[in-house]
């Protein structure tokens, strides 16, 4: 199948140039992956040299990520110290040299690690024609619309606020058999905690009525336990090779209980 | 069908082609440029055979649209010796055993590379995760990781020679 790439020096040509039976090409990981397996649903791919894709720059008390920023330089980027944990854990190290954080917004599960961590952060989704989306808005739209995201902007969050884990079947590298971010503000009375999972459905998903049953809560087991009793509620897991998705709702709340009591088991 | 023209530098040699839409580096490299150290193993990403470097940094050949490369300094595990001479990740390759089949060779060659050029004294943790992405199959990973670390103190040694 031949496949038509085109590349724009602006972002505003390369967002005319969006239609049908089209991918916008971030680091390539998954879209060329497609072609080498003869994707049947797109034949065109538009990329960008737009230097607007790329940087990470601080603004104000929020950090602006360039949707072309790559995984390896969100881990070298002290703007971004709080995410490096997460990007170390996308793929192999030839992987984040490729992988972009706007990429990493469109993939389907098991991936999408770092997007559950910007869903758990209030990250807003930057529209190449300029809107801003708050994140969980642009993941329930996702795919039904073909925009491309310039970047990604969120708040700092005070040290020690944001954590975040990643399930595996093998390590140092492997695919999520789940992921957890939160946020978790408030010190020893948590309010408007944050909790997204990664892999527990179509798209990174926030577990709110488990937000909900930790505000004015404490981190301990007495603390968190209506956190897990209803964490599940609006997570939809598939079935894939690395486990079903019976597991997966039964290990959620375990590891939720882990990161939130900061244990290793 | 309408091909493009790509010129980068292939281990230091003006390369120039003209690329079928779509078509990958690692196919232009072995097909187009001839150079067959990088292989083809999963073309999705998950076996690192094709590893090559792109402007210093690994990068997987099978993932690369050609087109991206325009411009780029591309190296394979080809630029590694000099001549006859191998390079010391190649020599303790050979003398440690970690080559058996080879297929994963020159993808894990370049793994290792980039990792010592960025770090010149890796623990055996850090060399484990540089190659957490290349798949070898015959070997176990210990020969392998050893003769990193070898190859490590050698250059060492050079430099402070
Ligand atoms: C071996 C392997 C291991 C992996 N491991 C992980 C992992 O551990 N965790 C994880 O989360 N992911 C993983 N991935 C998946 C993937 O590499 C990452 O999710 C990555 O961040 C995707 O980004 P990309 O730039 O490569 O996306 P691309 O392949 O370029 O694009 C992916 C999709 O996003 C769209 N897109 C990209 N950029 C934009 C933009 N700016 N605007 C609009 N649309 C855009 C594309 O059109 C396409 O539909 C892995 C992939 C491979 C091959």
């Amino acid at each position: 199948m031949s496949i038509t790439v085109e590349t724009y020096a602006t972002l505003a040509e390369a967002t005319s140039a969006m239609r049908d039976k089209t991918q916008f090409l971030g680091g390539g990981t998954m879209v060329v992956r497609g072609i080498n397996y003869g994707a049947q649903d797109y034949n065109r791919v538009v990329r960008s040299t737009d230097a607007a894709l790329r940087g990470i720059r601080n603004e104000g008390n929020q950090i602006s990520i360039g949707a072309g920023v790559t995984m390896s330089q969100i881990m070298a980027s002290s703007s971004t110290d709080f995410l490096a944990p997460v990007a170390r854990l996308v793929g192999g190290p030839a992987i984040r040299n490729m992988a972009t954080a706007g990429g990493n917004l469109f993939v389907r599960p098991p991936y999408g690690d770092f997007g559950t961590a910007l869903l758990a952060l209030d990250a807003n989704v930057q529209m190449s024609d300029g809107q801003s989306l708050p994140i969980e808005r642009f993941y329930a739209q996702r795919d039904s619309q073909r925009g491309i995201v310039a970047a990604i902007l969120l708040p700092r969050p005070a040290h020690g606020v944001f954590r975040f884990r990643k399930v595996t079947r093998t390590k140092p590298k492997g695919a999520s058999v789940l992921s957890i971010a939160a946020t978790l503000p408030g010190g020893s009375r948590i309010t408007e905690a944050r909790i997204a999972f990664g892999a527990m459905g179509p798209t990174p998903l926030r577990a709110k009525e488990a937000e909900q049953a930790l505000e004015g809560a404490s981190l301990d087991a007495t603390g968190i336990q209506r956190a897990l009793d209803t964490c599940l509620n609006g997570l939809d897991p598939s079935d894939d090779s690395l486990a079903s998705g019976w597991y997966r709702r039964a290990v959620a709340p375990v590891h939720l209980r882990r990161l939130l009591l900061g244990k290793e088991s | 069908m309408t091909k493009s023209p790509v010129q980068f530098t292939l281990n230091g040699t003006e390369t120039g082609v003209f690329v079928n839409g779509g078509a990958n580096l690692l196919d232009v490299i072995r097909r187009e440029a001839g150079d067959l150290a990088p292989k083809l193993g999963c073309a999705q990403g998950g076996c690192g055979a094709c590893t090559v470097m792109i402007d210093g940094e690994t990068h997987l050949a099978c993932l690369t649209l050609a087109e991206t490369v325009e411009g780029k300094r591309v190296e394979t595990a080809t630029s590694l010796a000099n001549g006859p001479q191998l390079h010391p990740l190649q020599k303790a390759f050979v003398e440690g055993f970690a080559a058996q089949c080879g297929f994963c060779t020159p993808g894990m060659l370049m793994a290792a590379k980039a990792l010592l050029d960025a770090n010149p004294s890796p623990t055996r943790e850090q060399v484990t995760e540089a190659i957490a992405g290349n798949i070898c199959r015959c070997t176990g990973y210990e020969p392998i990781i050893n003769a990193i670390l070898t190859a490590a103190a050698e250059l060492r040694g050079r430099i402070s020679a």
